[in-house]
């Protein structure tokens, strides 16, 4: 009876044992077979790079397997559509995941969400130049310096590699870890030192209630801690004409223009240029000793900071009303001018409203919309 | 092993088939499969889809199961690991049929072969494989009840998914929106389906 136990028990476990290790095998092996689509080459821009990859990833891992970094920040499920490029020839068809991601435009430009592409085959792609210098790095922050009740400065020394490259108004991906059960994401700030230190970066960054990241940033990461990130991103830059500028933004926003004018500064560019900075109230604003003596400085600079719920009797004697009040103010002829906007989506549909009516035409308006 | 009560007709093999799907509905009768249903309901085309490959995995699975116990678990007296083994090896079969219909047709794929992963858990397709044990059915007779109830399951998303599409447009008290409404609706259909039973006895 004993014995008849045993080996029933002896049985179904050997049987079951045996069940797996056939499934599993056969699985192992038919992925090896059926999945295996051997050497393809990625063409990128009509032959400027061809890379030989192993076919069956999808186009997103295949290219960063190459060190060629398409923004992302879900992680390849499909869901932030930030990783889209246009794929000539040999992406397949267009996934049921990807169809909500993309405009009638973007389907007939052949605009794919690169995470959902397999390389099956050969496959032709066109993606902007300056992906070709976007690197992964590794930094640790150098220091977390408060700027306003909501706002940080946040240092970071490159540890890995040394140098970066980027152009003013550029933006990085800063990746978070996992903190209290939250996962880990990819987020977007811009670049508020200047190109000519090479040897670290600084961020602007606003408190967002809730956020994911930001309360990352700010309750989690401390000084000395390493940082992820990849970047440079983003074609938020100054133009190369001579037309005077006028920049907006207010908040976090300062970061891009904040480098845009010191690299002016540095190379010796002497447009006029006006930088309307809004906020709420004073407890808002910041830079505001390093601004005024940049205008002193530069002949060709002028700093107007607007308050729009600073309390009546508060001594400020700055400019108040909405930001674009202030700018229809000031500057109420702005033919010739470019600008350039960074803020809320919210702010810069007004701006870009209040700024062709001032004669700007749409094409010389360039923003870094927040999303 | 009584498997050869029923005899190999065609008529026994198209009943089987018509009350696996209608009169012992295994979402409207039996209340299987349904989180799958209440997650995907919303809409005809992707129900399509979902029904499609549950009902061409019922089938094969139910063949694959069949053969494995009455060739391997009944010979050697395990019968009581069917549980385990179906659901094994309904995961690896879902698995390598994703992998084939990658690569033998992309079309297929998107249409069928992304449900494939979502229904490796499904309760309908193991139900199906375990209840089919319950008659002493043969091999065709099998394959005929496992694409019978997957059929079954078909029918019923897919009108489910149709009468949500219509509801979509109207205005519900917001307690009710959503699962609570699918809900309501799948247990009128079931009411409507128990007019089937008893049509056919097998």
């Amino acid at each position: 009876m004993t014995q008849n136990l045993w080996m029933n028990i002896l049985l179904s476990i050997g049987f079951l044992a045996a069940l797996g290790t056939v499934l599993s095998v056969l699985l192992i092996l038919a992925e090896k077979k059926i999945l295996n689509y051997g050497e393809c080459l990625i063409d990128i821009n009509d032959g400027k790079k061809t890379i030989p990859v192993q076919g069956g990833s999808s186009l997103l891992s295949s290219l960063s397997e190459n060190e060629i970094f398409i923004p992302s920040a879900c992680g390849g499920r499909g869901s932030c559509a930030y990783c889209k490029v246009q794929v000539k020839e040999g992406g397949g068809m267009i996934g049921p995941v990807e169809t909500p991601s993309l405009s009638g435009d973007e389907i007939k430009n052949n605009i794919r969400l690169s995470c959902q592409v397999k390389v099956r085959s050969d496959i032709f792609i066109s993606i902007p130049d300056e992906i070709f210098s976007v690197k992964h790095f590794t930094g640790k922050v150098v220091h977390k310096k408060p700027l306003t009740h909501d706002i940080i400065e946040l240092k970071i020394a490159l540890t890995k590699p040394e140098n970066i490259d980027f152009t003013a108004g550029q933006y990085l991906q800063i990746e978070t870890r996992e903190y209290k059960g939250r996962e880990q994401v990819s987020r977007a700030y811009s670049l508020s030192s200047v190109p000519s230190d090479t040897r670290s970066v600084e961020l602007i960054i606003r408190k967002v209630p809730e956020g994911i990241s930001t309360t990352w940033v700010f309750d989690h990461l401390k000084e000395g801690d390493p940082v992820n990130f990849s970047g440079p991103y983003g074609d938020f830059r100054l133009s190369d004409t001579d037309s005077p500028v006028v920049f907006i933004a207010g908040g976090s926003g300062m970061a891009p223009i904040w480098s845009m004018l010191r690299d002016m500064k540095e190379k010796g560019i002497t447009r006029t240029a006006y930088y309307f900075f809004g906020a709420l109230s004073q407890r808002d604003l910041f830079f505001l000793d390093e601004l005024r003596s940049l205008e002193e400085e530069l002949g060709w600079f002028t700093f107007i900071p607007a308050l729009s719920h600073e309390p009546e009797n508060s001594g400020w004697e700055g400019e108040r009303g909405l930001i674009t009040d202030v700018v229809r103010r000031r500057l109420p002829d702005l033919n010739g001018f470019e600008a350039y906007l960074c803020g809320s989506p919210g702010m810069i549909d007004a701006c870009i409203k209040v700024l062709t009516e001032s004669g700007i035409p749409e094409e010389n308006i360039f923003y870094d919309k927040f999303a | 092993m009584e498997q050869a009560v029923l005899s190999h007709s065609f008529l026994s093999i198209f009943l089987i088939f018509v009350s696996a799907a209608f009169t012992d509905n295994i979402l409207l009768a039996r209340f299987l499969g349904m989180c799958s249903v209440l997650g995907v309901s919303n809409r005809v085309d992707t129900s399509l889809g979902l029904g499609a490959a549950v009902t061409f995995v019922t089938t094969v699975t139910a063949a694959l199961n069949y053969g494995i116990y009455y060739y391997l678990l009944v010979p050697l007296n395990l019968e009581y690991l069917r549980l385990i083994t179906f659901i094994v090896l309904i995961a690896a079969a879902v698995q390598l049929i994703e992998m084939i219909m990658e690569r033998v047709s992309e079309r297929l794929y998107f249409a069928l072969g992304i449900f494939l992963p979502l229904i490796t858990v499904n309760c309908a397709i193991l139900g199906i494989s375990l209840f089919m044990l319950n008659k002493p059915y043969g091999f065709l007779q099998t394959l005929a009840f496992g694409a019978g109830g997957g059929f079954g399951w078909f029918l019923a998303i897919t009108l489910i998914s149709g009468i949500r599409e219509k509801i979509d447009e109207t205005k519900l008290p917001s307690g009710l929106a959503g699962p609570g409404i699918t809900l309501i609706i799948i247990g009128i259909m079931a009411l409507a389906f128990v007019g089937f039973s008893g049509m056919i006895k097998i």
